[in-house]
């Protein structure tokens, strides 16, 4: 017997802009708190265009495209502190501009520098996590440790669609609800997985049912829709700092992109079903709904787009004004202290012309 | 002084570092309530609470991770694996984050787990109990491979890779957990990390080797001086990063060197010591470097396992052979 129960999305804008379900959060009048929100998806998205372009034109190595799904990340670290610390996967540039992750370090990153994981901003969130799911478990270690010393801080976990088939998930939040650890694990729904659609991923009903056998609070929200999508956030990392236990949030998107610059999309979906999603924008709604409050305007879309793109250049040049690092850097955080044994081949890398 | 087991002398260590800072936690399966199933955590949930001393789901990527995740926060996880056949989902959270955390942040973020596997032959355990990998770590950039061979080196190298900023594998010889007492004090002293020592000088052999081993080996240096010739002992410890000076240094003196180990031939790591005496020491051979080994076969079960493990016979007839070259 199959036992059927249903996880509503939250959802307040429908693609319109247009407020479908009330009462809104007292923030969602506030033009400080919406502003800040837009400016930095736009910024997002400006970026990734930057990006793309940036590897077609073969300055940037692969690089994966967070195109369509900018609010999730925005709207999740407008919530958070310092000292929460984020575990992103890759596409979740957002999240990390939120926090004070430049672009040029994520451009650093996509260009063959590690460098670009030093952040500027927290230094206390993790590195872009690219084996899938795999940083699940080091939320739960931080999160472990933050409640261990009694601390109201969260970790907060992003991961795609794909991520959820992994060991490496359900062991995490398992582990996550056995000891009501201080986490949220967001889960990008963005439908596909490379070529692999979500469907051939689970026969779940949906991704937040998985939160039901780890015996943690599962919740759906409408990702494209920035105020969904930062009250679901407030709730599930208010929970996480105040000992209600962890939280599995699944944000439904789509990815408008290819999966990298490396893959073309259109060997296994349609032109099609991307175009079908091009209604739901995240960045077109919000400012929909802004405008309709008269909390927005184009003068000031105009200013905004002009020194985005001022940003974007300025970002773009610092990367490119970076020269490679030494050769012999690539010893240089292997150990606290490079051992003696590692002394010669270190050596060797700087003589060899 | 008391005289402790190579277990025994795990947990005091494991106590001392509890006790000492505040940011150790043990985590495993059965480590707490239990004490884990060789015992060598006993005591310390009852001491140190459950909140540091913690029983973890049985997911061994999760342990690995976990550890991860709090080594980057912070706190000093010492997470046990119950066996070595069951480390394998751990070693993706080795190789892919552990390993290479420090790299990838240039020192922003760091990793100072140490995690405790019990390995090797020769106990007639079950099927997956018995496997010596460790050259599967030990090839690895970024970590570094322990393995003690007795109770007071357990105590001081388990105490080293505690104190040490970067993650440790470390692999306790479960086939000498129980067989030798030795006094050890429990004084804190941490033994140095990244060197051999030399457990008896000679001057006609080197026999190199690592945890159980050592002590057939020690075996074959007596049956070697009954028959008038001189072996020096190395027991290697840290394997990775290798202290290879000590070694060439020894073979600089004897000229002939065996390397004893459980493990697999092939690939194992007394293949990379022999290729790094072959590069730096190859005019002080006189003979070709010997090893012996466990066999290029799946480890059998314990009716055969006997005849996979490098005997004493077997080591004095490689020193021979060292000995004979001609």
């Amino acid at each position: 017997m199959t036992v059927s129960f249903k996880f509503d999305s939250l959802q307040y804008l429908d693609t319109d802009g247009a407020v479908v379900f009330e009462p809104l959060p007292e923030w969602a009048n506030d033009a400080a708190i919406l502003i800040p929100l837009y400016r930095t998806m736009v910024e997002t998205r400006a970026f990734d265009a930057k990006a793309v372009a940036l590897q077609r034109t073969g300055q940037l190595g692969t690089y994966a495209s967070s195109l369509g799904q900018e609010a999730i990340g925005v709207a999740t670290a407008s919530v958070m502190t310092a000292d929460d610390v984020l575990l992103p996967t890759y596409r979740e540039y957002g999240a990390q501009f939120w926090r004070g992750t430049t672009m040029a370090e994520i451009l650093l990153y996509w260009g063959g520098d590690e460098r670009g994981s030093d952040y500027a901003g927290p230094r206390g969130d993790f590195p872009i996590s690219v084996p899938i799911a795999t940083h699940a478990c080091h939320a739960v270690g931080v999160a472990y440790a933050m409640k261990l010393r009694q601390q109201p801080h969260a970790a907060v976990c992003f991961v795609g669609d794909g991520a959820t088939s992994k060991g490496d998930f359900y062991e995490a939040i398992n582990a996550a609800g056995v000891w009501r650890l201080p986490v949220v694990f967001v889960v990008t729904n963005n439908q596909w997985a490379i070529s692999v659609p979500v469907s051939k991923q689970t026969a779940a009903e949906t991704l937040a049912h998985k939160s039901v056998a780890a015996g943690i609070a599962g919740r759906r929200v409408d990702g494209n829709d920035c105020l969904a999508m930062k009250q679901a956030a407030t709730e599930a990392i208010d929970n996480a700092r105040n000992g209600r236990g962890p939280t599995l949030l699944e944000a439904l998107t789509y990815r408008m992109s290819d999966h990298t610059t490396a893959d073309d999309a259109s060997r296994y979906r349609s032109a099609e079903e991307v175009d079908a999603h091009r209604l739901q924008d995240p960045i077109d709604r919000l400012r929909r709904y802004m405008e309709s409050r008269g909390l927005w305007a184009d003068a000031e879309e105009q200013e905004l787009h002009d020194a985005t793109a001022q940003r974007v250049e300025q970002q773009v040049k610092v990367y490119l004004d970076t020269p490679a690092p030494a050769p012999q850097t690539m010893f240089d955080h292997l150990y606290a202290t490079l051992p003696r044994a590692f002394d010669a081949q270190r050596q060797a890398v700087i003589e060899e012309k | 002084m008391p005289e402790v087991t190579l277990v025994e002398a795990v947990n005091t260590a494991l106590a001392r570092a509890m006790g000492t800072d505040e940011n150790v936690v043990v985590l495993g399966e059965d480590v707490g309530v239990n004490g884990g199933v060789f015992r060598a955590t006993a005591g310390l949930q009852e001491r140190f609470g459950e909140a540091r001393v913690i029983d973890t789901p049985l997911a061994e990527n999760l342990i690995a991770g976990t550890a991860v995740g709090m080594a980057a926060h912070g706190l000093k996880p010492i997470a046990e694996i119950q066996f070595m056949g069951f480390i394998y989902p751990a070693l993706d959270q080795l190789l892919s984050h552990a390993s290479r955390l420090r790299t990838r942040t240039r020192g922003r973020l760091t990793c100072p787990l140490v995690l405790r596997a019990p390995f090797g032959g020769g106990i007639h355990a079950p099927e997956h109990h018995s496997e010596s990998t460790e050259a599967l770590f030990a090839h690895i950039p970024g970590l570094r491979v322990v393995i003690p061979s007795s109770p007071a080196r357990a105590y001081g190298l388990l105490l080293a890779s505690i104190h040490d900023p970067d993650p440790v594998v470390f692999l306790e010889p479960k086939r000498i957990y129980r067989i030798v007492k030795q006094d050890v004090a429990d004084d804190g002293h941490a033994l140095p990390l990244d060197v051999c020592f030399v457990l008896r000088s000679g001057t006609d052999v080197t026999l190199v080797t690592w945890g159980a081993m050592t002590h057939e080996t020690i075996q074959a240096a007596d049956a070697l001086s009954s028959a008038g010739i001189s072996a020096e002992v190395i027991d290697v410890a840290t394997i990775k990063p290798l202290d290879i000076e000590t070694i060439l240094e020894s073979v600089e003196k004897t000229g002939r060197c065996v390397i004893v180990h459980e493990a697999a031939r092939s690939g194992g790591w007394g293949a990379e010591i022999s290729a790094q005496i072959m590069e730096r020491g190859l005019l002080s051979l006189l003979a070709p470097v010997q090893r012996v080994t466990g066999y290029d076969t799946v480890m059998p079960l314990f009716r055969l396992e006997d005849r996979y493990m490098p005997s004493v016979d077997r080591i004095v007839q490689a020193a021979h052979a060292t000995l004979g070259f001609e």
